[in-house]
């Protein structure tokens, strides 16, 4: 990433994760950490959002709503995989009602590994993130239709 | 290392009722309720506590049988008793706020019931240390 | 008289971190019904204790909650030695206060934040979570978790921590309490929390006890319900009186957490003076045959570890009553008749933890 034309905001959804994630992605918003410095806000509607933080897997009922909220937000678009358990479904893989890593419901662009992922990875993968986006904005430009 | 001393009195079905009651009028408080199965009797837990004593009624029923709902004595009963209902498919009659099964949503109805054997070729079950 | 509408509020809204839906039933502004219904993040997490070992399954007791993990697996691990007569190291236990009371701090000041931010505070959600960094950055020097910390084992504790790491940590807390103070002076006499909260959500000193409501909401309607008061663990050899506070409103039960803030650095204080030296672990053999409630102090209130083992290595159930739970009676009562405009600060003053609540 050299330089940012625009002020990405993210929006944070929590599929079925253990609250560790969450909790990390929050800290990662708070003074020690600021990701507002990068002109990242958290918002809480999709229509405003760029990049879509999910944390924990996907089971029964969230894969809708993940679904729903995916397809809210307006292209471009980057996913981001918070944690072992929106990678694979981690430790709850076996559990009867998971269903599997975010990849099974939506396309994923970065995944930050970690149980729980520490705010410096999550701020690594949503940098990360950032160029993936700038990316797709160019291809965008370009006629293309980005995922 | 021994914390508490726990009781547990196993009374039929039908004294159920009865004995919630006089737990309610001795001013006991719901401490929760919890279903269990164990080969194919299901158990049912109601955990009561006052003044730092813990005592448990425990019924042992079948998978058909109705059971009457504490509800009216205690109302907060309400959402263990639509949890068992949706994770092991026990009946209950009588709830105060009956979710008719849409409390808890999962893939399989009662997936608390008989295990359920879920496939898993990727990784075989890991022995224990 | 208005006309009735239904108003789904959430599972994704902006004040709530975690999914919960509610269906609101309004009159006008005013909420005559709430009725929650959960299941967004159900894992079936209770099931897998017949595919791991109990000494494994810690790992995943943890994992009911990335919040109150650490009290969690204490919750099990202490089932699981009761069951099978184990008595851990008095050291073990003292260390194992010392990180629960550290889980309470983060989560209490985590709480706060959220609190603050769902009145729309941002700065103070901002000073709490700044604090809690402090939390954090102990139990990640003394554990190598932030939030998970998997330091718990059954039959004691999986580290030390070194008598010279205790005092700096000892000294530590000794100089964040005045910025502790400072804080908690904003949430108990700011005028504006107190209009937004006073006098708003209240419950009952009865209701409570009817509907069964445990940890800081029992305690700011005036119930004295602490499972500490057990003396399990390291707690019996503690000073130890739980926070009451009447009124029973969203001010009282922030005031109840604000004060245990401080009741928790006491306690960590007490247990580093006291700290006797020692084993951490001792070994256990055989697998546990029995039954027991395991019974524990969660930040949000009383946990309780249902543990049925038949003397194999797999337990037969495991069952987990979570504050949560036990506190969703309570909310929906606060709700009724509450002004729409209230309802994130009632539902936050729960201290609603749902990955707890569905497991
Ligand atoms: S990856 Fe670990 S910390 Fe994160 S949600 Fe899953 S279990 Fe919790």
């Amino acid at each position: 990433m050299s330089y940012l034309k625009k002020s990405p905001w993210i929006l944070h959804y929590d599929a079925s994760s253990c609250n560790g994630c969450d909790i990390e992605v929050l800290a990662c918003l708070t003074p020690l950490y600021d990701v507002e410095r990068f002109g990242i806000i958290n918002t809480g509607n999709p229509k405003h959002a760029d990049i879509f933080v999910i944390t924990g897997g996907i089971n029964e009922q969230s894969s809708v709503v993940v679904k729903n909220i995916y397809d809210q937000i307006p292209s471009p678009k980057v996913v981001v995989a918070v944690g072992i358990c929106a990678a694979t479904g981690g430790v709850f893989r076996e559990c009867y009602n998971i269903k599997g890593g975010v990849n099974t419901t939506i396309p994923v662009d970065v995944y930050v590994p970690g149980c729980a992922a520490r705010p410096e990875s999550i701020i690594d993968g949503i940098v990360a993130a950032l160029s993936i986006l700038e990316e797709k904005r160019k291809a965008m430009k370009k006629g293309e239709t980005p995922l | 290392m021994t914390i508490e001393k726990q009781t547990t009195v196993v009374i039929p079905v039908d004294l159920l009722l009865d004995e919630v009651k006089k737990m309610h009028d001795a001013k006991y408080r719901l401490v929760q309720v919890g279903c269990g199965q164990f080969k194919d009797q299901i158990e049912i837990n109601y955990s009561f506590e006052r003044d730092l004593v813990f005592s448990n009624l425990r019924i042992t029923i079948d998978k058909e049988t109705q059971v009457p709902s504490v509800t009216d004595l205690y109302h907060a009963a309400f959402v263990y008793e639509n949890e068992i209902h949706d994770l092991f498919g026990i009946g209950f009659f009588g709830i105060s706020l009956d979710y008719q099964g849409t409390f808890i949503r999962t893939k399989d109805k009662h997936p608390f019931y008989n295990t359920i054997n879920k496939e898993d070729s990727l990784r075989p079950e890991e022995e224990g240390s | 008289m208005g006309r009735e509408i239904v108003i789904p509020f959430g599972p994704q809204h902006p004040v709530l971190p975690e999914p919960i839906h509610l269906d609101l039933v309004l009159e006008d502004e005013m909420v005559k019904e709430a009725i929650p219904s959960i299941g967004y993040i159900h894992r079936g997490l209770e099931k897998l204790v017949e595919k791991r070992d109990f000494k494994n399954y810690v790992y995943i007791a943890e994992r009911i909650c990335g919040i109150c993990s650490f009290i969690h697996s204490v919750s099990y691990c202490q089932g699981i030695e009761n069951i099978m007569e184990i008595t851990i190291p008095d050291r073990a236990a003292y260390l194992r206060v010392i990180w629960s009371e550290y889980s309470r701090l983060h989560s209490h000041l985590l709480w706060l934040g959220l609190f603050a931010d769902a009145m729309g505070f941002e700065n103070l959600f901002m000073t709490a979570w700044r604090l809690r960094e402090h939390m954090l950055n102990d139990m990640e020097e003394t554990t190598g978790g932030r939030v998970i910390q998997g330091s718990c084992k059954v039959g004691g504790v999986r580290c030390d921590i070194s008598n010279d790491k205790l005092a700096s940590m000892s000294a530590g807390l000794t100089a964040i309490e005045p910025e502790l103070s400072e804080m908690a002076g904003v949430f108990l006499e700011d005028e504006t929390i107190d209009m937004r909260t006073r006098g708003v959500g209240v419950l009952s000193k009865d209701s409570a006890w009817d509907l069964g409501a445990v940890g800081p909401v029992a305690r700011g309607s005036g119930i004295a319900l602490d499972a500490r008061m057990t003396g399990y663990g390291a707690y019996e050899h503690l000073d130890f009186s739980p926070v009451v506070i009447s009124g029973g409103d969203c001010y009282a039960r922030c005031r109840v957490r604000v004060e245990e803030l401080f009741t928790s650095l006491d306690l960590i204080g007490q247990a580093i003076t006291m700290m006797p030296d020692g084993d951490i672990e001792v070994p256990v053999r055989g697998n546990p045959s029995g039954e027991f409630f395991s019974r524990t102090e969660q930040p949000r209130g009383e946990v309780v570890h249902y543990i049925r083992g038949n003397g194999t290595k797999n337990l037969l159930r495991h069952r987990v009553r979570t504050p949560t739970t036990a506190n969703i009676p309570g909310l929906v009562q606060m709700l009724a008749g509450c002004e729409l405009a209230n309802v994130p600060v009632i539902v936050l003053s729960i201290d609603p933890c749902i990955g707890c609540a569905e497991r």
